[in-house]
C-alpha cells in the first residue's frame, strides 16, 4: 500500500461487522458504557431505501431488469429484498476446490442479512449443545443451555418474538409475544401433520406484534424480507445500531474493508487494518480489544490473512483449526397445488411470513431412523402478491388462451403449499475453507478456498424429509408438482414456476414478495440456474448446494481444549486475550436451529464478559 | 407518479406508524389515492419504442385475445400490457427480434390461410390459429415457430397483467395494507377443511 494512515485514538473496542453478532455487540457494549468503533464493508443502511410496500407496477421495468433479464438470462439488478449482497460480488470473488460444490453468501450493508433473513427464531435444545455426548458424533459445545438461556431470554425480550408455551423437549420455551392468528394453509398443514402424529406449533419469528422500545407492533403487511420501515422486526441495523448510535459511544465506519489484524510484540492486536472503499487506500486503527463478527467464513479469513513471524499460520490459529469444521444447514423442500384450496373465500394472507412451524418431533426415536439429527419444517403457501413469473407455473399447465386460461390462474391462486426441511449438518473433515494461494480480490485481500462434501446423515435425513413431506402433502389431496422436490436454497432460481412466488419457495425468501433475480424462461427456453442454485445430482436425494441456505457456522471454534479449538467458552482467542468473535464461527455444531437467535445470545454473552474484563483490565 | 411524491406519502405513512404506535389508516389511504391520480393522468397514445407499429399493434391484439374483458372488467388491453412488452423489446436485442420474427411467423401462415397478413384476418381464422399453437400438443415442424412464439407472449402478457394494477384487482390480492391486527380467516380455514377432508 502506498499510504496508509493510522489513526491516534486507541479504541476500547473494534468490532467488525455489523450483522447479528456485531449489532448485538455493538448496542450491549454502548449500553454497559463502552465506547466501540463499528467497521462495516458495505455502505450505510437507508432506512428511506427499503422496498416494503412497493407495489410491482411501482419498480423499475416491474422487476425484469433493465434489460429484461428475467426472460432472456442474466441478473436484474433489481429485488424487492433487502438482501444488499448475493454468492456474486463484484471484485469479490473466492474459489471453490474440484469436486466441492458450495456458493458463499456475503453482505454488504450496515445489518448485514438481518435485513432481509427469515426472522426464525429458534433456540437450541439442552440436547443440541452435547452432540457428542448423544450420539458420538461431532463435538460438545464448551458451554451447556443453562449457560445461555438468560441470553436467550434478554434477546426475546429486548427484540419481541411470537410463539407459544409448548414444552417441546426439541424446542425449548422462550418469552414469546403473542403470534398471529394461523391462516387457511397453516390451518390444513397442523390438520395433516396430527394425522401422522406430528406436531406443528406456531412459527417463532422476530416480529414484535406489540409496541416495544419505540418500535410499533406488526402491521401485517408479510413483507419482513423487505426490511421493516417500521422496526417492527429485527434488524441489526435499526433494532441496535441506530439506537446505539445515540448514545454517544458508537462511531460506525462504513466502507471500510477488513484486510488483516496487527498485533504488537506481547501477541495482542495493536489495530486492525482495513481498505476505505471509497477512497482506495488503506487506514488502521488503533484498538484495546478487537470483535470479529464478520459472518463465519470471513472472520476465518481475517484471522488466517493475519499472518506474521509470530503466528506464520495466521493469528489465533496454534491450533490449525481456523477455517475447519464448516456447516451450513441441509436444506429440501417439497411443493403441491392443493386443490382443496381452488374456489376459497379470499382473504388477506400476509401476516408475518410464517405462522407455523414443526419442531423436531423424533428427537427421542433417533435409535430407529438411519440417521442421527433432527430436522424443522418451515411452512409457505397463501396468495402472494403477484409479480413476474407468479403465474407462469399455472399458465404452462393450462395452455391456451382467454377466459379458460384466465380462470385457471385464478384456480390455482393460492393454492400452492410449500414445506421446507432445515436440518443440522455435522461437522467433517472434507468441509472447511482455506486462504487460496493464487487468488487476490480487488482490494489486494487473499481470498478463500472452499471444500465441501455432505455425508450419507445428511443424505438420509434429505430422504426422510421428502418422504414426510409427500405424506403429509398427499393427505391434504396436493397434487406434488414434477420439480416440487428441490434442494430448498434460499434466493434459489425458480424452476417450475408453480404458482405465486410465496407459496412455491421456501418460506425464508418466500417473505420477499415477488420473485426477486432471475425467473424461469418460457416452457422449452433454458435458463441458467441462480448462483445458490442445488447442483443436481442423478440419484442424489434434492438436498441444498453447501452454503446455500445461507446458514454457514463453525470456521473459528470454541471448546475448552486449546489444541482442537480456537475460542474459550467466552469466545475469547485460547492465544489472543483481546481478541473475540461474535458471530457464527464460534459455532461447535449446527443444530436444527436457524442460526441468528444463538448468534445474538452468544454476543450478548460476549459482550457482557468483554466489558467486565475491560473494567478489570484483563484484556 | 413521480418517485417524489411517492417517497413523500411514503414518509408519511412511516411517520404515522412510528409516531402513533397504531396504524394511521387515513395516511395509508393517502398513499393509495396519491398513486391512482398519477396514474390515471398518464393516459394518451403510446408510440411503439421497439416493435415497428404494425408488430405493436399485432401484439396488441394477441394480447386481448391471452386476456380479454371479462364481463366489463378490463383486461391486458387496458393493463397496457402490450406498451410494457414493446419498452421491454427495446433495450433487449433478444426479445426484439423474438417479437418481430413471432409477428412475421403468424402473418406468414394467415397468408398461406387467404389473409394479407394476422391482423387482417377474421377473428375466427385468428382464433383458429391460436387454437392450433395454444398447445404443446400440436407440435410440428411447421407449428413449432408458432407454439414457441406463443409461448413468450402467453407468458409476458400474462406478467404484464398481474403486475399492473387492474391485474391486481383482477386476482383479487387482498395485501401490501396496513392491519392493527390480524384476524383469524374464519370462513376461508372452514372452507379448507371441509374440502381437504380434514376437518
Amino acid at each position: 500500500m502506498a499510504q496508509v494512515t493510522t489513526g491516534t485514538t486507541v479504541h476500547d473496542v473494534v468490532v467488525i461487522g455489523s450483522g447479528a453478532g456485531g449489532g448485538t455487540m455493538t448496542k450491549v457494549l454502548a449500553d454497559l458504557g463502552v465506547s466501540v468503533l463499528l467497521l462495516e464493508a458495505g455502505p450505510m443502511l437507508n432506512p428511506a431505501d427499503l422496498k416494503e410496500h412497493m407495489w410491482p407496477y411501482e419498480a423499475p421495468n416491474r422487476g425484469a431488469g433493465p434489460h429484461g433479464e428475467a426472460y432472456t438470462g442474466g441478473r436484474t439488478g433489481f429485488s424487492y429484498s433487502a438482501t444488499y449482497g448475493g454468492a456474486q460480488l463484484e471484485g469479490e470473488p473466492y474459489t471453490v476446490a474440484p469436486g466441492s460444490d458450495f456458493s458463499w453468501f456475503r453482505s454488504r450493508i450496515l445489518g448485514g442479512r438481518t435485513n432481509h433473513y427469515g426472522r426464525v427464531t429458534l433456540r437450541m435444545s439442552d440436547y443440541d449443545f452435547k452432540p457428542r455426548s448423544t450420539d458420538g458424533l461431532g463435538w460438545d459445545w464448551p458451554i451447556s443451555y443453562q449457560d445461555l438461556a438468560p441470553y436467550y431470554d434478554k434477546a426475546e425480550r429486548f427484540i419481541g418474538v411470537t410463539g407459544t408455551t409448548e414444552g417441546i423437549r426439541s424446542a425449548p420455551d422462550g418469552i414469546f409475544n403473542p403470534p398471529a392468528a394461523l391462516r387457511a394453509h397453516d390451518t390444513i398443514v397442523q390438520r395433516a401433520c396430527a394425522k401422522l402424529g406430528i406436531r406443528a406449533v406456531a412459527a417463532r419469528q422476530a416480529v414484535t406484534t406489540i409496541a416495544r422500545n419505540g418500535r410499533p407492533a406488526c402491521h401485517y403487511c408479510g413483507q419482513c424480507g423487505r426490511g421493516c420501515k417500521t422496526a417492527s422486526n429485527y434488524a441489526a441495523s435499526y433494532v441496535q445500531i441506530f439506537p446505539a448510535m445515540q448514545t454517544g459511544r458508537v462511531q460506525v465506519v462504513a466502507n471500510a474493508m477488513a484486510r488483516e489484524l496487527l498485533t504488537d510484540e506481547t501477541g495482542k492486536v495493536s489495530a486492525v487494518s482495513y481498505v476505505d472503499k471509497t477512497t482506495g487506500t488503506e487506514k488502521q486503527v488503533r484498538c484495546r480489544t478487537v470483535v470479529l463478527a464478520a459472518s463465519a467464513c470471513e472472520s476465518a479469513r481475517l484471522l488466517l490473512n493475519s499472518k506474521s513471524p509470530r503466528h506464520p499460520q495466521g493469528l489465533a490459529n496454534s491450533s490449525g483449526k481456523v477455517g475447519r469444521y464448516l456447516m451450513d444447514t441441509v436444506g429440501s423442500s417439497l411443493s403441491a397445488q392443493v386443490p382443496a384450496l381452488s374456489g376459497m373465500p379470499r382473504y388477506n394472507s400476509d401476516g408475518y411470513g410464517s405462522h407455523l412451524y414443526v419442531p423436531w418431533w423424533l428427537w427421542d426415536k433417533h435409535k430407529s431412523l438411519n440417521f442421527p439429527r433432527g430436522y424443522h419444517i418451515e411452512v409457505g403457501g397463501g396468495y402472494g402478491m403477484p409479480g413476474i413469473g407468479s403465474f407462469t407455473g399455472s399458465v404452462n399447465r393450462a395452455e391456451g388462451y382467454g377466459l379458460k386460461m384466465k380462470q385457471a390462474i385464478r384456480d390455482d391462486y393460492g393454492t400452492s403449499i410449500g414445506l421446507s426441511g432445515r436440518g443440522e449438518m455435522i461437522p467433517n473433515e472434507q468441509s472447511f475453507c482455506e486462504i487460496d494461494p493464487n487468488v487476490k480480490d480487488s482490494f489486494g485481500i487473499p481470498v478463500l478456498r472452499f471444500h465441501w462434501g455432505w455425508s450419507e446423515h445428511e443424505l438420509n435425513q434429505v430422504r426422510h424429509m421428502q418422504q414426510t413431506f409427500r405424506e403429509i402433502l398427499e393427505s391434504m389431496g396436493g397434487r406434488i408438482a414434477p420439480g416440487g422436490a428441490r434442494g430448498g436454497g434460499a434466493g434459489q432460481a425458480q424452476t417450475t414456476g408453480t404458482g405465486p412466488q410465496r407459496g412455491a419457495q421456501a418460506p425464508q425468501t418466500g417473505q420477499a414478495g415477488p420473485q426477486t433475480g432471475q425467473t424461469n424462461a418460457p416452457a422449452g427456453q433454458p435458463t441458467s440456474a441462480g448462483p445458490m442454485a442445488q447442483a443436481d445430482i442423478p440419484g442424489r436425494p434434492p438436498i441444498s448446494r453447501g452454503g446455500a441456505i445461507i446458514h454457514e457456522v463453525g470456521t473459528v471454534r470454541m471448546g475448552d481444549d486449546r489444541q482442537t479449538s480456537v475460542l474459550n467458552r467466552f469466545c475469547q482467542a485460547h492465544d489472543v486475550k483481546n481478541l473475540f468473535v461474535a458471530d457464527a464461527a464460534p459455532f461447535v455444531s449446527n443444530a436444527d436451529k436457524n442460526p441468528t437467535h444463538t448468534i445474538v445470545a452468544l454476543a450478548w454473552r460476549t459482550a457482557e464478559y468483554l466489558a467486565a474484563e475491560l473494567k478489570k483490565a484483563n484484556v | 407518479m413521480s418517485d417524489i411524491t411517492r417517497r413523500d406519502a411514503l414518509r408519511r405513512l412511516a411517520l404515522a406508524l412510528t409516531a402513533a404506535g397504531v396504524v394511521d389508516r387515513v395516511a395509508a389511504q393517502e398513499v393509495h389515492q396519491i398513486t391512482s391520480l398519477a396514474q390515471a393522468a398518464t393516459g394518451g397514445t403510446y408510440t411503439p419504442r421497439g416493435l415497428t407499429p404494425h408488430e405493436y399493434r399485432t401484439l396488441e391484439r394477441l394480447t386481448d385475445l391471452i386476456i380479454p374483458v371479462e364481463n366489463g372488467a378490463p383486461g391486458a388491453v387496458a393493463a397496457g400490457a402490450a406498451a410494457w412488452i414493446d419498452m421491454l423489446t427495446s433495450v433487449n436485442d433478444q426479445l426484439k427480434m423474438t417479437y418481430g420474427s413471432g409477428v412475421a411467423w403468424l402473418d406468414g401462415t394467415m397468408k398461406a390461410r387467404g389473409a394479407d397478413n394476422f391482423l387482417a384476418a377474421s377473428p375466427a381464422d385468428q382464433t383458429a390459429l391460436l387454437d392450433q399453437i395454444a398447445y404443446r400438443r400440436n407440435t410440428s415442424a411447421e407449428l413449432d415457430p408458432g407454439i414457441q412464439f406463443f409461448t413468450w407472449v402467453r407468458r409476458m402478457t400474462v406478467d404484464a397483467f398481474y403486475t399492473s394494477e387492474i391485474g391486481i384487482r383482477d386476482i383479487d390480492y387482498r395485501g401490501n395494507t396496513a392491519l392493527v391486527s390480524y384476524p383469524e380467516p374464519t370462513e376461508s380455514i372452514a372452507y379448507a377443511l371441509k374440502r381437504s377432508g380434514l376437518g
